[in-house]
Formats: structure tokens, sequence, C-alpha cells
């Protein structure tokens, strides 16, 4: 097999005309793929979705969601970074997230077309974890807490959450104690 | 025809709705939001949470009348009657 990859004339433009937002894309793209996320086909519509995210990159220090209005705090922002909380959820229920750069399997192969989703954000009560959390002490019989990622769910048995979550690839400060 | 379009500079769905005013030749007032700071923003935020609590993006507001939350494509063209 080749390893040449062939790139349309079009997509040579793109990367030629907006090389940092297409760098951006390429790497969401393959991250996203190799854990089994979908970016939105629409190239166009993800390359101005990449020029939100490195502009608020810039404004703020982090990825916030470029369809939501960061507060600037990171502490206030974590939910909204990129990949947010709510993106499986949305996933789930409306086949994309709320601004339409991940979508399901269906939108990615252009058998359906994305549409404007309700924010979720607010909508649900903090997980009760918080209030619960002296109960929650001790579950690991390792002796270990257990942390999961808010945004994947993923799990893991160890003093402190992983720098990377290894599956989404978000940061440390997004996981929360599960146990 | 009185429209506003509050909306957030960064974000695709508010971006088609401004394509989509364009296109269609309607005249609106834009308001940015995230390029808003302190009491400017408070001040913009508290007009646009009157119509949507959410405060989503993009709003359009019709005529001190009506509000759309979100790019809903049929329903901004039924209030704009485009």
């Amino acid at each position: 097999m080749s390893a040449l990859r062939t790139v349309s004339p079009q997509d040579a433009e793109r990367a030629a005309r907006r090389p940092e937002a297409w760098a951006l894309y390429q790497r969401l793209k393959r991250e996203g793929e190799a854990a089994g996320y979908y970016l939105n086909p629409d190239v166009d519509f993800v390359l101005d979705l990449m020029d939100g995210l490195l502009t608020n990159e810039e404004r703020y220090g982090y990825r916030a969601c470029p369809c939501r209005l960061a507060d600037g705090v990171r502490g206030k922002d974590l939910d909204i970074i990129c990949p947010c909380d709510y993106r499986d959820p949305d996933l789930d229920a409306y086949g994309a997230c709320y601004c339409a750069l991940y979508v399901s399997e269906e939108i990615a192969f252009g058998r359906e077309a994305p549409q404007a989703i309700p924010e979720r954000r607010g909508s649900e009560p903090r997980a009760a974890e918080e209030d619960h959390e002296a109960e929650l002490v001790g579950w690991s019989k390792s002796g270990l807490p257990v942390w999961r990622c808010t945004v994947c769910g993923y799990l893991c048995a160890r003093p402190q959450p992983p720098l990377k979550c290894p599956i989404c690839k978000v940061d440390k400060d997004r996981f929360e104690r599960f146990a | 025809m009185n429209v506003k379009l509050y909306a957030l500079s960064t974000c695709g769905w508010c971006k088609k709705t401004k394509q989509m005013l364009d296109t269609n030749g309607v005249e609106y007032d834009l308001v940015y939001v995230d390029l808003l700071e302190g009491d400017e923003r408070e001040a913009v935020l508290a007009e646009v949470r009157k119509w949507n609590p959410r405060t989503s993006f993009p709003t359009v507001v019709v005529n001190e009348s009506e509000s759309v939350a979100g790019f809903k494509e049929e329903r901004l063209r039924e209030l704009l009657g485009i």
C-alpha cells in the first residue's frame, strides 16, 4: 500500500490559504478518528470552527467552544473546552455536538444532514458526586481513587488523573473523582 | 422591520444565520457579544436574556416582539417573510 495520500486540489488550496486552521483540522480529525469520533464532512464549515477555536485559544489560553460565550476564567469554562462535556450526550441524542464539529457516522458519511440543536449546558444539575463525596470514599478496593473523564467517561484508578485523557486527549483538569 | 442578530464572532451557526440574512437582503443590527467586555457585555446579555433565558447564540429578535434561538432556518424565513 502506498504511504502517499491523495490531496484534492480543493484541499491543497484550503491548506495553503488557511494553514493554521488546516493543521488543527487535520490533527482533530486524526485524533478523533483514532478514538471513534467523526468530524463534520463540510470542510469549510469545520475550518471556520477551527478559526474560532484558534481565536479562543489566543484570547483565553484554551480552546473554548466557539459556539458558546466563554467567561475567560478557565475554572468557569472547563465544561466548554473543546471537546466539551456535552459532546457525547449530544452525539447520542442529536448526532452532532452543539457546534456540529463532531458528528455521528450517519452525518459524517452524508446519509443525514446536521441540524442546529438545543443548548444542553445548564439544563442538567451538576453530578451528585459532590453531595455524596463522603459516601464514595473508599470504594476502590486498591485504596486508590478512581478518576472519571467528564468528556468521554474513561475511568482509571491511580493517585492522580493522567495529564491527558488517553482516549479523548483532554487535559487533567477535566477529570472528576468517581470513587 | 427591525431585526437584531446577537452572535459570537467565532460561531459557525451564527455565521450561517448572518449569511442567510445577507443573501436575502435583510437589514439587521449585528452585535458580536464575545467582542464586548465588562458592563457593555453585561448590558447586552441582559437584553438577550429577556428573549432567550439560556443566552445562547445566535439569537435573532424581530420587531422587538419575536425571537429565534439558534439557526432555525424555516422559523427565521417565516418571521422575516423570505
